[in-house]
């Protein structure tokens, strides 16, 4: 036990270090900083759906809308009332919390597939509402996001984004092993059951989704200000399938998971990009692969290697 | 009253559409996200036989269906008969994957250009009391509800359509019984096919044929099955007229470009009141 608490704890300063000195392995060069930025991104959102996808075994589609409306947050609240970032990005979740009440209350009532085609709707609807409320979001033009003049700099804003990335990922870890991570467990599980035990089903299920929606805003707020622009085409359905793709490919219930499909999935298109279509094919590919030899998901790959049953993870699937 | 017609009609389509989705979840418990670019698929092969190798409509109609029944069997068989008893999250990753990968190949193959394709008959409108009609649109009706019909009855009175209803309520006794149930579910797949296909080839003379066209129609087909019930082939036929009318009328009273939005409230509100569909059973609640 001791041991492999020791190598989770090298693993973590392994992989912080190198987030942290990445920069300077790149030349600073703005390209593979965005890729970095963008993966960060993906990671939260993919942590933030696991909780949902994983853990609470409810199934979201719409993963995509939450990090426009975040977004948006920040671009519209930044140049209506030039609010600082530290209000900003907590704002962002804030709102795209409320929001999300939009699907997380009728979510009580839904399961399965009738939930999967509401939040698929929800997250076609986000693009469709900032393209055509001109008054607020300045329709296909998108908008652009000034950076406080302190942050204008790349590379700490980089940081930024890093430390938030790892603060975020704490506190779902925190969450997961709370009472509440529990119980989402427990829903997953059998709902019947978890309600028979005491667990407030309806409050539970719309609290999964409020939390997942608040964590996704604010890598939505991130992104608005490290590429300085939102358009209504940054974040479409695709996107959506993909973040589910990051999390079933990474591995369901685990955060490790997500954060391995999440990378994988932002440095594919790096290496195929240069040829229109293949990016999909390839992504396509690698999730059926996944899932018809792999379902447990990459990370089973990990904790095979690791001393087998010695691995808090909560096992199981939807 | 001509937007209620002309909602009618396209809400064929969506119907057509939706049944395939339900049929396939109906009898394999599989939500099929690749159902549009499958028809997409169906729907450049018919461009392909028609304009290409000059063949009639009809010859080509009927060799398009021949290669998407084709194409859901070969679906089924390299991919959806591993993940059969797989949890539904994996399933229904696994057809968004497919999903990703039909529609790359297709890009690959035909590109990105939309392309205008042929109307089945060609010819100006008539009028029927205040509605205009084109004899396209009333082919359109016609082979949708023909259709409908035939796979209403081959479900409810042949030997075939009891397998599959057997199979759907219990795989594992349905096998028991001597039933094949992967022959079941090939057929399933096969069908489903077929039903997009139409589908796709019914709507391409409106949209445009490339290969994005069936994203607005797979959505439509979805809120059409949700709203149905998801298990019903009559509610997936009523939530496809219900979607079509509507979103004919949002776009002429309020905005075409939000008819999406509208669309999705619709399905909240439809399901916020009644979370398993107009017309669905109480087949929730499996295990405790």
């Amino acid at each position: 036990m001791k041991r492999i608490l020791g190598e989770r704890k090298l693993y973590l300063f392994l992989l912080v270090l190198s987030m942290v000195i990445f920069p300077f392995l790149v030349g600073q060069s703005g390209y593979f900083m965005s890729l970095f930025v963008t993966a960060c991104i993906f990671v939260i959102s993919a942590m933030a759906l696991n909780l949902l996808v994983g853990y609470g075994g409810q199934i979201s589609v719409g993963q995509a809308g939450f990090l426009s409306a975040g977004g948006y947050a920040v671009a519209i609240l930044s140049q209506k009332f030039g609010l600082s970032i530290w209000l900003l990005l907590p704002l962002a979740g804030v709102i795209t919390a409320i929001i999300s009440l939009v699907i997380g209350l009728p979510a009580v009532r839904l399961r399965g597939h009738f939930l999967a085609v509401a939040t698929m709707g929800f997250g076609l609807s986000i693009p469709q509402i900032a393209l055509n409320w001109e008054s607020l979001t300045m329709g296909y033009n998108g908008m652009s996001v000034m950076r406080p003049p302190w942050l204008s700099g790349d590379l700490p804003f980089f940081y930024l984004i890093v430390v938030t990335t790892l603060v975020v990922a704490w506190i779902i870890t925190n969450i997961v092993k709370s009472g509440m991570g529990r119980a989402f467990v427990a829903i997953r599980d059998s709902e019947v059951a978890a309600q028979a035990t005491g667990i407030n089903v309806a409050f539970y299920k719309t609290i999964m989704f409020v939390i997942s929606a608040f964590f996704t805003g604010i890598a939505g707020g991130l992104y608005a200000y490290w590429f300085g622009y939102v358009s209504p085409q940054d974040f479409t359905i695709l996107t959506s399938l993909l973040i589910l793709g990051m999390v079933v490919v990474g591995g369901l219930a685990s955060i490790p998971g997500a954060v391995i499909g999440a990378v994988l999935f932002t440095v594919i298109p790096h290496f195929t990009d240069a040829f229109i279509g293949v990016t999909n094919i390839v992504i396509g590919i690698a999730i059926i692969l996944i899932i018809m030899y792999r379902s447990e998901g990459l990370v089973s790959l990990v904790n095979h290697v690791r001393v087998p049953g010695k691995d808090d993870r909560v096992k199981g699937g939807v | 009253m001509q937007i209620i017609v002309s909602g009618l009609i396209f809400g064929f389509v969506y119907g057509l559409a939706a049944l395939g989705l339900v049929l396939i979840y109906k009898t394999t418990d599989i939500v099929n996200f690749a159902q549009g670019e499958m028809a997409m698929v169906t729907t450049f092969m018919s461009f392909v036989l028609l304009s290409q190798l000059g063949m009639p409509y009809f010859v080509a109609f009927a060799l398009a269906l021949l290669f998407a029944a084709l194409f859901g069997m070969i679906i089924y068989h390299v991919f959806m008969k591993r993940v059969q008893t797989s949890p539904p999250l994996n399933q229904m990753v696994l057809t968004l994957g497919l999903f990703l990968v039909i529609n790359g190949i297709a890009g690959l193959i035909w590109g990105y250009h939309p392309r205008s394709y042929p109307e089945a008959f060609a010819g100006d409108p008539f009028q029927i009391g205040s509605v205009f009609i084109t004899f396209n649109e009333l082919f359109m009706v016609g082979l949708t509800f023909i259709l409908m019909l035939v796979f209403y009855l081959i479900f409810r009175y042949t030997r075939i359509g009891l397998a599959m209803r057997a199979s759907s309520q219990d795989m594992v006794a349905a096998e028991l019984m001597g039933i094949k149930v992967s022959h079941v579910f090939m057929s399933a797949w096969a069908i489903g096919a077929v039903l997009g296909g139409v589908a796709g080839i019914m709507t391409a003379p409106f949209i445009f044929l490339n290969t994005t066209m069936m994203m607005d129609i797979l959505i439509m087909a979805f809120a059409g099955a949700v709203i149905g019930g998801f298990i019903s082939l009559p509610g997936a036929v009523v939530g496809g007229l219900i979607v079509g009318v509507y979103e004919n009328l949002v776009s002429y009273y309020i905005a075409p470009e939000l008819k999406m939005v509208y669309t999705f409230i619709l399905i909240i509100v439809i399901l916020y009141v009644r979370p398993q569909g107009i017309l669905g059973g109480p087949k929730f609640v499996k295990k405790v």
